[in-house]
């Protein structure tokens, strides 16, 4: 496993101890189809909700939100219709969340977490 | 709620108009978006912020960042709002502390350095007018600023030091950084460029047109010279501002504005205290001699001429339509210009002298023997200067060569100072007799008060009524006879024209066209 999978691994378990923290129930991990993947999916009550995970270990190369795009986001709408597709579910409340987990390897790593980005 | 409120200056022409700008965090993906109709170069300032803020060690919230500049319906343009959207932006993510009601116009480099703008000083008087009077701009534009009465001005060279002025966490800022001075910026120390202006002792010999310049000059009469080339109608023009009087404190502070709107450089403005000279050339369009240029209109060379003199050489040669432009603001003293963008009014009170060859080949002079044209050509050359602009113009000089005699010895000729004295005084006397009529010079009283209050007895206007009579002289003629006669009697000390002075006006408009 390179350093950058084994850093984006990190903040991905980071990211659902913080959603599970937060009163949401993950229900699935690491979802791939042809897409592309999903890196959490998750329940806020009766909401599906897509999470995107970005770690970084600075700020050297911007902000890890900044990383999240217009084509970004719009492939995570697709994804999370092949989700509910493939799991024969009909969800109509649905949100896309990003989840940024800034570790320097140094301190405690730092999640923020946007909520219904778009 | 993350909300920053902080304020600046829209100018439309030469008013101001307050702007609220607000800027909100929102809890999303990083985007910034400013509102309230701002152009390509306003919407550039997105870039310049986020850089100028995260090289000043006070980057800007990772979030979405909302400005919004109200009123949403005012048109704004130009890089003026780059520091209050900024501030806004630090104050809505808790970086600063409240600005209050201070104003900020500067525009921000990447390095986080306040960059000077053009017309700050309009938009400081309209603050100042508008009940802000705590303003902020670029150390570079703090001299001018500071020109407008009852402003508090604080001048800043960058972003980090005005951020820790407003309570920002010094520990983060980059306050070690001095920004090098702008080059082509005159050094502090150094004198402003200082030129001489051209003095009337050059001038030889042309009596006639000598006294008629301190005429136009003393009464503020409109010009037209009319002569062969060499004859030196422009040496002559060009040192008519140096005859006119300093400016008084209002006229200067409007003629410093239109300056500083106009300016190219960020070279510290000074007050215009000298009656400024344009002589724009005769290619000129209609939009850079009355104003224009894409969106709001800009001032053109009769607005910077505002309260100086606006020389047109070779006259003739301009477009019809340019002078023609030109008699709104000879008779309101106004330009008004009417875009899609917007309305634009800016003060053009100058001083016209036109001058022209008295044919196409210039050799109608004298006996005009050597002249080629033909009279067809000579007359159509003339009657190009419409017969409403040439109204207007009281004094219409025909020049004639320069003699061997007054050019191979000159003789001691007056001065420049020696002849602003005489206009100076007579200045004084035209204030004195016309304020109750709400008019300061000569040039501006109109027929019906010199045929009224200001009658001269009939013993003194008889040529002149001889001359009507004849038909030698319209009724127009009549008044501009007269006006150049009070002109000529406030010149001599004389409490009222005598029949000389309206002799010596006659001679003054040996009518060219």
């Amino acid at each position: 496993m390179r350093a950058k999978d084994v850093l984006g691994r990190r903040g991905e378990e980071l990211a659902a101890g913080y959603l599970t923290a937060q009163g949401m129930r993950i229900v699935d991990r690491n979802w791939r189809c042809s897409e592309g993947e999903i890196d959490i999916v998750a329940l806020d009550g009766d909401t599906l909700v897509i999470a995107e995970v970005k770690t970084r270990k600075s700020l050297a190369y911007g902000h890890p939100f900044e990383a999240v795009g217009v084509d970004k986001l719009a492939r995570l709408h697709r994804l999370a219709n092949a989700w509910c597709r493939d799991h024969e579910l009909r969800m109509p409340l649905r949100r896309i969340d990003v989840i940024a987990v800034l570790d320097d390897g140094i301190g405690d790593p730092a999640v923020e977490h946007l909520k219904g980005v778009g | 709620m993350a909300l920053g409120r902080t304020y600046s200056v829209a100018l439309v022409g030469l008013n101001g108009y307050i702007v609220e700008v607000e800027a909100d965090i929102g809890q999303t993906l990083p985007a910034f978006i400013i509102l309230g109709l701002p152009d390509a170069s306003l919407n550039e300032a997105k870039e310049r912020i986020r850089s100028a803020a995260q090289n000043s060690g006070i980057p800007l919230s990772r979030r979405k960042i909302t400005a919004n500049l109200i009123p949403a319906s005012l048109p704004k343009r130009g890089s003026g709002f780059d520091l209050a959207i900024a501030m806004a932006a630090l104050l809505a993510s808790r970086d600063i502390r409240s600005t209050g009601r201070t104003v900020f116009i500067a525009e921000l480099g990447l390095d986080g350095r306040l960059r000077p703008v053009r017309g700050v000083l309009p938009a400081v008087m309209a603050a100042v007018r508008a009940g802000y009077a705590d303003v902020v701009v670029a150390q570079a534009n703090a001299a001018e600023a500071e020109l407008v009465p009852g402003a508090r001005v604080q001048g800043y060279a960058t972003l980090a030091r005005l951020a820790f002025d407003f309570g920002a966490d010094p520990q983060r800022l980059a306050l070690d950084f001095e920004p090098e001075p702008e080059p082509g910026e005159p050094d502090a120390g150094a004198d402003a460029p200082s030129f001489l202006p051209p003095d009337m002792r050059d001038v030889a010999g042309q009596g006639d047109a000598r006294r008629a310049l301190e005429v136009a000059a003393a009464g503020a009469h409109h010009l037209l010279l009319t002569g062969p080339p060499g004859a030196g109608k422009t040496m002559l023009a060009e040192r008519l501002p140096g005859l006119l009087p300093d400016l008084g404190d209002a006229e200067a502070m409007e003629v410093t504005a239109i300056h500083s709107l106009c300016a190219l450089t960020s070279a510290s403005l000074q007050l215009v205290r000298r009656p400024p000279y344009e002589s724009p050339h005769h290619t000129a369009t209609a939009a850079a001699i009355i104003g224009g240029g894409t969106g709001l209109p800009r001032p053109g060379a009769a607005s910077r001429a505002h309260r100086g003199v606006l020389f047109l050489d070779e006259a003739p040669e301009y477009e019809r339509r340019v002078l023609d432009a030109l008699r709104q603001p000879l008779e309101s003293g106004e330009l008004v210009l009417h875009r899609s963008a917007g309305t634009a009014a800016y003060p053009a009170r100058f001083q016209l002298v036109l001058a022209a060859n008295p044919c196409p080949c210039g050799k109608a002079t004298g006996k005009g023997i050597d002249c080629i044209c033909t009279p067809t050509i000579r007359r159509r050359y003339l009657a190009r200067l419409s017969g409403p602009l040439l109204d207007r113009v009281d004094i219409q000089l025909q020049l004639e060569r320069v003699s061997l005699a007054d050019f191979g010895q000159p003789g001691p000729e007056e001065d420049t100072a020696t002849i602003a004295a005489r206009v100076h005084a007579a200045r004084g006397r035209q204030i004195a007799r016309l304020l109750p009529f709400g008019m300061e010079t000569n040039a501006q009283v109109p027929g019906r008060v010199l045929r009224g209050a200001l009658r001269l007895g009939a013993p003194t206007t008889r040529i002149l009524d001889l001359a009507m009579e004849r038909g030698v002289l319209t009724a127009r003629g009549y008044d501009r006879v007269l006006r150049l006669a009070w002109t000529l009697a406030d010149l001599g000390h004389r409490d009222i024209p005598a029949a000389d002075d309206i002799g010596l006006a006659l001679g003054l408009r040996q009518a060219a066209a």
